[in-house]
């Protein structure tokens, strides 16, 4: 069942679910952090609107900066802003921006300790029809990996609003993973929101978990899907969201696997150096389990329906279910040893 | 205007540096280390850091995060000794600490790192981002003050880095915001790494490219210190534009056979040529002192 203690939305199983991008979460939590702060800076490389950078910069056009197509100034502008006491954002798609602009990330805002939140909109393979080439499915591996860099990808618009927020009183540097594509809305203002903390949002009704799937981004959606139609099948199942993958919630992580010694963990991303390598990293060191990862595996996406590219790369619901029972198939051989 | 007196203190304390900077090098050659460093880029701009550091900047040492400090921002942290030698002279910290420059544990990193000297602006190595970050600032200082603001940015760069698309970014985004509180100086020392810059990526004409960027160009020979506080001088005077002062200087100044050969812009001295070029500065260092 959902999680009743985080007020999920209750209308999420349902036909009539409303819809909206995390992009627009941000877009509504850049406004209000604007109106909140006057530090708050936005900085923009000619995509404003879509970004949904448009309504900071249409409220406080003396806050907002636009470079233009220059992903390596849009970034080191920001540094030196943030080094004359600014909060900036700077957005642009993921694909550019942590795509193109990594070492100047890593030398003026990480290594340098300035505060910089980089907004990288149009992660993943939901893109859909402009293809391979703006489908950026490695952005996650290359901001996790740098020191002093926190990594959030929120499931939904109403927690991307939420995270934003946050974001403008967090210490480090950050990066925010958005989408383009419109996807369920599964929270609501009422659900609580730590950065650093993960949430269990699907239990079971009585007793422990046989499998625990950990999900980052709006693929929770699917994971949730899944965790239902299980259910009914007779397995078990928690899912957590780890949208902070950075700090990440090593407690969260290492109690689920303790409880179900069984871990799936799904993102819109490569499999290598994402989400789920974070929580091997952290299951390895503490309590190792057998872990399947959903994720794209090794390869470039292409055009496409968003729907159709989730199920084609095996991320989508039917997929999740299967790598569910694969785990427990290995975790039930290991008990036999 | 200069007076005689201040050149000639000025050409003194630059001097300083200069010895400051073989010394400081040579200390990287230990039991456990090789010479390393860099060493045509510093002695080429040390009047430069001299004139800013001892006449031009609005600054404090003993209160180096004072609010209403000028904001120095080096873009080509490699010539870092120039940098190390002239804070310390000016009081930022012992001059006996140059002789740690590339040590383990030390302040003075290879290319400087503000975690260990929280009085820099920035950490800088890779090239080419330097001016973007100072163009931040100085959008940063026009959303909060306007126009007429009292601090000013100083970018200090290479031509070298001028290779690196992040500069022109940086160049394009100063000029659109015309941002008066933003001044460049480009150390125009014709070498890079490996050969002559004209033989690596030709930059001419360089001083044309900034004009058609909508920046004021002053072009000035880097040794010249009356020359350079009045470009500096004019450069304030400058409202519509940012201002570039393209600054011709000599790399290796002050030691005859490092002098314009670029084969000195990424290697340090050994003891034998260290202290070659150590007596040739004190010789200067004496006839700046006996002339009139």
């Amino acid at each position: 069942m959902l999680n009743p203690q985080l007020k999920l939305n209750p209308k999420i199983f349902s036909e009539d679910c409303e819809l909206a991008p995390t992009r627009k979460g941000f877009g509504e939590g850049l406004l209000k952090a604007g109106e909140e702060n006057k530090q708050v800076v936005g900085l923009c490389a000619d995509l404003t609107e879509s970004t949904q950078m448009h309504k900071f910069a249409d409220k406080f056009p003396e806050r907002f900066v636009q470079v233009g197509v220059a992903e390596q100034n849009l970034v080191t502008v920001a540094s030196g802003m943030a080094t004359m006491g600014k909060i900036p954002f700077c957005s642009s798609y993921a694909m550019f921006s942590p795509g193109r602009n990594w070492e100047q990330i890593r030398t003026t805002i990480t290594y340098n300790d300035r505060k910089v939140v980089i907004v990288g909109s149009h992660a993943g393979i939901s893109v859909g029809p402009d293809g391979g080439t703006h489908q950026a499915l490695e952005d996650i591996a290359l901001m996790r990996v740098l020191p002093n860099m926190d990594v959030v990808s929120p499931c939904d618009s109403v927690e991307a609003k939420k995270a934003t927020l946050a974001l403008v009183k967090t210490k480090a540097p950050a990066y925010l993973r958005l989408a383009r594509e419109k996807t369920p809305v599964i929270t609501t203002e009422e659900t609580p929101y730590e950065h650093g903390k993960a949430q269990v949002y699907w239990l079971p009704d009585v007793g422990l978990a046989d499998v625990g799937i950990i999900v980052t981004g709006a693929l929770t959606y699917n994971a949730l899907l899944s965790a239902k139609e299980l259910e009914s099948e007779g397995i078990k199942t928690k899912v957590l969201n780890l949208s902070s993958i950075k700090p990440i919630d090593r407690d969260a992580i290492i109690a689920l696997a303790k409880e179900t010694h069984a871990i799936v963990t799904v993102e819109e991303h490569q499999t290598a150096g994402g989400m789920g390598s974070a929580v091997a990293e952290v299951l390895a060191e503490n309590f190792p389990v057998p872990i399947e990862f959903i994720g794209v595996k090794d390869q470039f996406g292409q055009s496409g329906a968003p729907s159709e590219l989730i199920e084609h790369y095996g991320m989508g619901k039917d997929s999740i279910k299967e790598a569910v029972k694969t785990c427990l198939r290995r975790q039930e051989a290991l008990d036999r040893k | 205007m200069l007076s005689d007196e201040k050149i000639k203190e000025l050409e003194l304390k630059a001097n300083d540096i200069r010895i400051s900077i073989i010394e400081s090098l040579l200390s990287t050659a230990t039991d456990k280390y090789v010479a390393s460093g860099h060493t045509g880029g510093p002695l080429g701009m040390a009047d430069i850091f001299t004139l800013l550091f001892f006449h031009v900047l609005k600054h404090d040492p003993k209160n180096p995060t004072w609010e209403e400090r000028d904001r120095v921002i080096l873009s080509n942290g490699h010539i870092c000794p120039v940098y190390y030698a002239t804070m310390a002279h000016a009081g930022y910290m012992p001059i006996k600490e140059l002789k740690t420059l590339r040590h383990f544990g030390s302040r003075l990193q290879g290319h400087p790192h503000r975690e260990y000297m929280p009085w820099l602006e920035t950490s800088s190595g890779p090239l080419g981002s330097g001016l973007s970050q100072s163009v931040g600032m100085a959008i940063s200082e026009q959303i909060d003050l306007g126009k007429n603001t009292s601090r000013y940015i100083y970018c200090l760069m290479s031509d070298g880095e001028l290779n690196e698309g992040n500069s022109w970014e940086g160049v394009m985004l100063a000029g659109k915001y015309k941002l008066r509180n933003l001044i460049a100086i480009v150390d125009r020392n014709n070498i890079q790494i490996e050969g002559n810059t004209e033989d690596i990526m030709p930059l001419e004409p360089l001083a044309d490219k900034w004009r058609a960027f909508n920046w004021h160009v002053i072009e000035v020979g880097g040794h010249d210190f009356q020359a350079l506080n009045e470009a500096l001088e004019e450069a304030k005077a400058i409202y519509e534009k940012p201002t570039v002062i393209i600054a011709h200087t000599i790399p290796g100044k002050g030691v005859s056979f490092m002098e314009r050969d670029y084969t000195w812009h990424g290697h340090a001295p050994n003891k034998e040529e260290g202290a070659k070029a150590l007596n040739e500065l004190r010789e200067i260092g004496e006839r700046i002192k006996l002339a009139n």
